[in-house]
């Protein structure tokens, strides 16, 4: 092993390999050519010349030659078969494993193969490789069919929606166990949680129903002017934001920013036993982990959702002034009349849903973490999306079950 | 110096794998090397022990470029590594297999991916030799044939431990760094990888040197044990030696409950 390694793994072969592979064969056996890695037939056609450096970098290279060799020379059925290895210059568990598996592969044409020349320190690894490595007894997995895979991945969403009910179910017992014991609830953690999903979303939330504001008002300028009914702006700014847009734009903005938190905290702590830790010490992971978010979030957002109601009416009304020359007064003079109080309860009734929609989906995609690194953000990804996705299906059925109520 | 006495010292320092002069760390105040200087030769099982948090695997972190220490030389294969580039590194994280002390597997890819992938950077075979060749390796760890196709999550501790070692030996090393081989292992499977060590020494003429605790490894297969302590190495030598010192936290090492267990147990094999 004293030889010079650092350049153990040369760059990719310029020339492929099948090219070194022949034009080795057909090279004769000179003194020189005995640090690169050949095996060939010797004298006799019961004999194989191993000749080389056997090392992991030129293993492919010693692959092809093996399978050449094997291939160019009649293979003898039974008897025996010798493998001539005095020129072997080094060895490590790769050369080993190769010349091991000519070994194995020779001996299942029925050959007895015995090696001579064989340095006794090579010899030594040689048989760790035997006795480590047993015949694969396997085949390569056979790939499952395009409708297997479709059937799967439908169980699969059944499963995670039945898994999602019953974590309903799961945190609504939990909840109701905390109603019968109030000193049960844990405030601190509820006011932690307030904290950071509902006062620290204020700028951002505030900004963006800002922001849309202006945007349906501007929008809204052009058509409202050429039949002259400026006024109405006030309808369409107040109407909109107040009964759809503001639930539902808070709701998104919570979902991408609260709910995949929840996610990635649950499953971090999956994966590092602290949620196991939890159960041991008798804390059920739902009461402390859960129900304090889903509590929190069921208060912060129905209050954010007044604020962008707000902030999305003031977008409103500076725009209004600015294009359609209606003033502050007129505007909220009109507000008034065009939004009825339903119509505002309406929209902030619909935030404690979404609330909950958030939390226990955010949570529940934590829980389902398989202990990867990778399956952390798939979790967090999955969480948001199907956030995102349930808060706009459930407002959509708000929707048709208002208009079957007339309201 | 005389020219004999030159020639000498060169040709010790042709036969150190790795040696470390003069190595200063310190944390903000806190010094944790003061002046070590430690010689691994080719060819032996080295092994570091010394109490928690007395800069153990720092020192093997040092060695593989993780970390830098304040002063001192640490040479690998007779070429200086501290302050190398990551690019000037990777001729030497080519030659030597390292293995952390919790596994440090990637999470997401299977235990032959995680052999697969290190021999598919490195090397030009092709992908079913790569991983024939990583199979081999999990083989020679000891795991079962069908742990390779497992994620490390669903692993127990014992065999996560193997298939990082598999890892370890992706390319062949010539020098192996082990950060507690056997920690978290129960005795059977411990027995298993001091033999694995031994026989990888002894077959293919490795370097190995380990931070470890386990008193038991350390009768079985280490050639020679330094002890650092207080900043310095305590005593360098073979575990016969080390437990006729005289020095206090040495003594206390070897002779402690557990220390008297595992030599009498040495003992009694001989």
């Amino acid at each position: 092993m004293a030889c010079d390694r650092t350049d153990r793994y040369p760059a990719r072969y310029a020339v492929s390999q099948s090219d070194i592979a022949i034009r080795m064969l057909n090279a004769p056996i000179t003194s020189r050519s005995t640090a690169s890695p050949d095996i060939r037939p010797g004298a006799t056609p019961r004999e194989l010349r191993c000749t080389g450096e056997w090392l992991l970098r030129s293993a492919a290279q010693i692959d092809v030659r093996i399978d050449a060799c094997l291939s160019v020379m009649p293979l003898p059925t039974g008897g025996e078969m010798l493998i001539d290895a005095q020129a072997v210059t080094a060895l490590d568990t790769s050369g080993a494993w190769l010349l091991h598996r000519t070994r194995r592969d020779l001996e299942l044409g029925g050959c007895t193969v015995s090696f001579t020349g064989l340095r006794p320190e090579f010899e030594a690894l040689l048989r760790l490789i035997a006795t480590r490595t047993t015949p694969a007894t396997h085949g390569p997995q056979s790939e499952p069919g395009a409708l297997n895979r479709i059937g799967g991945k439908a169980w699969e969403s059944l499963l995670g929606a039945f898994g999602l009910l019953s974590f309903l179910g799961a945190s609504a017992i939990a909840l109701m166990r905390e109603l019968v014991q109030p000193r049960r609830i844990r405030w601190k953690s509820i006011l932690y949680n307030l904290q950071t999903a509902g006062v620290a979303a204020l700028p951002i939330t505030g900004l963006l129903a800002f922001l849309l504001g202006i945007v349906i008002a501007y929008q809204g300028a052009e058509q409202l002017s050429r039949v002259g009914a400026n006024i109405y702006i006030a309808d369409l700014v107040g109407l909109s934001m107040v009964r759809e847009l503001s639930p539902l734009i808070t709701a998104i903005i919570i979902a991408g920013r609260s709910g995949s938190a929840y996610a990635a905290q649950i499953a971090t702590m999956k994966v590092t036993e602290e949620v196991d830790a939890l159960r041991t010490i008798g804390i059920a992971p739902i009461d402390l982990l859960v129900l304090p978010k889903v509590i929190a979030l069921v208060i912060a957002l129905p209050l954010l959702t007044v604020y962008t109601d707000i902030m999305g009416i003031l977008g409103g009304m500076v725009m209004a002034r600015a294009q359609l020359d209606v003033g502050y007064a007129t505007f909220i003079d009109r507000l008034d009349e065009a939004v009825s109080l339903t119509s505002f309860l309406i929209g902030i009734g619909k935030a404690p849903v979404f609330a909950v929609i958030i939390a226990l989906v955010g949570c529940y995609q934590g829980f389902q973490v398989s202990g990867s690194a990778e399956s952390v953000g798939q979790q967090t990804t999955k969480s948001v999306v199907q956030a995102i996705f349930l808060v706009i299906l459930a407002d959509a059925l708000f929707s048709i079950a208002f208009s079957w109520l007339n309201i | 110096m005389s020219a004999a006495a030159d020639t000498a010292v060169n040709s010790e320092a042709d036969d150190a794998v790795i040696d470390i002069r003069g190595l200063n760390t310190s944390f903000g105040d806190a010094v944790v090397h003061r002046d070590v200087n430690l010689t691994v030769r080719r060819g032996e099982i080295f092994a570091l022990v010394g109490g928690s948090g007395c800069g153990k695997s720092t020192m093997l972190r040092e060695i593989i470029m993780l970390q830098q220490p304040v002063s001192g030389s640490i040479r690998v294969f007779s070429s200086e590594v501290v302050g190398l580039s990551d690019e000037q590194a990777l001729p030497f994280r080519r030659r030597w297999g390292v293995m952390f002390e919790r596994g440090a597997l990637f999470s997401s890819l299977t235990v032959t991916e995680n052999v697969a992938m290190v021999i598919r950077e490195h090397t030009d075979l092709d992908p079913s030799l790569a991983d024939e060749m990583a199979a081999l390796r999990i083989a020679l760890t000891g795991l079962p044939a069908d742990a390779g196709r497992k994620y490390p999550s669903e692993l127990s501790g014992g065999m996560r431990k193997r298939a990082a070692l598999a890892r370890a030996l992706a390319l062949d090393p010539e020098l192996l760094l082990l950060d507690e081989p056997t920690a978290g292992l129960d005795p059977l499977s411990a027995v298993g990888i001091d033999e694995l060590v031994r026989n990888l020494r002894d077959a293919l003429g490795l370097t190995i040197m380990m931070v470890t605790h386990d008193l038991d490894l350390l009768w079985r297969v280490a050639d020679r044990v330094a002890v650092l302590g207080e900043g310095r190495i305590l005593g360098v030598g073979t575990m016969q030696e080390l437990s006729r010192s005289e020095d206090a936290t040495i003594r206390e090492y070897f002779h402690g409950p557990r220390g008297r267990g595992a030599m009498e147990q040495a003992w009694n094999r001989k």
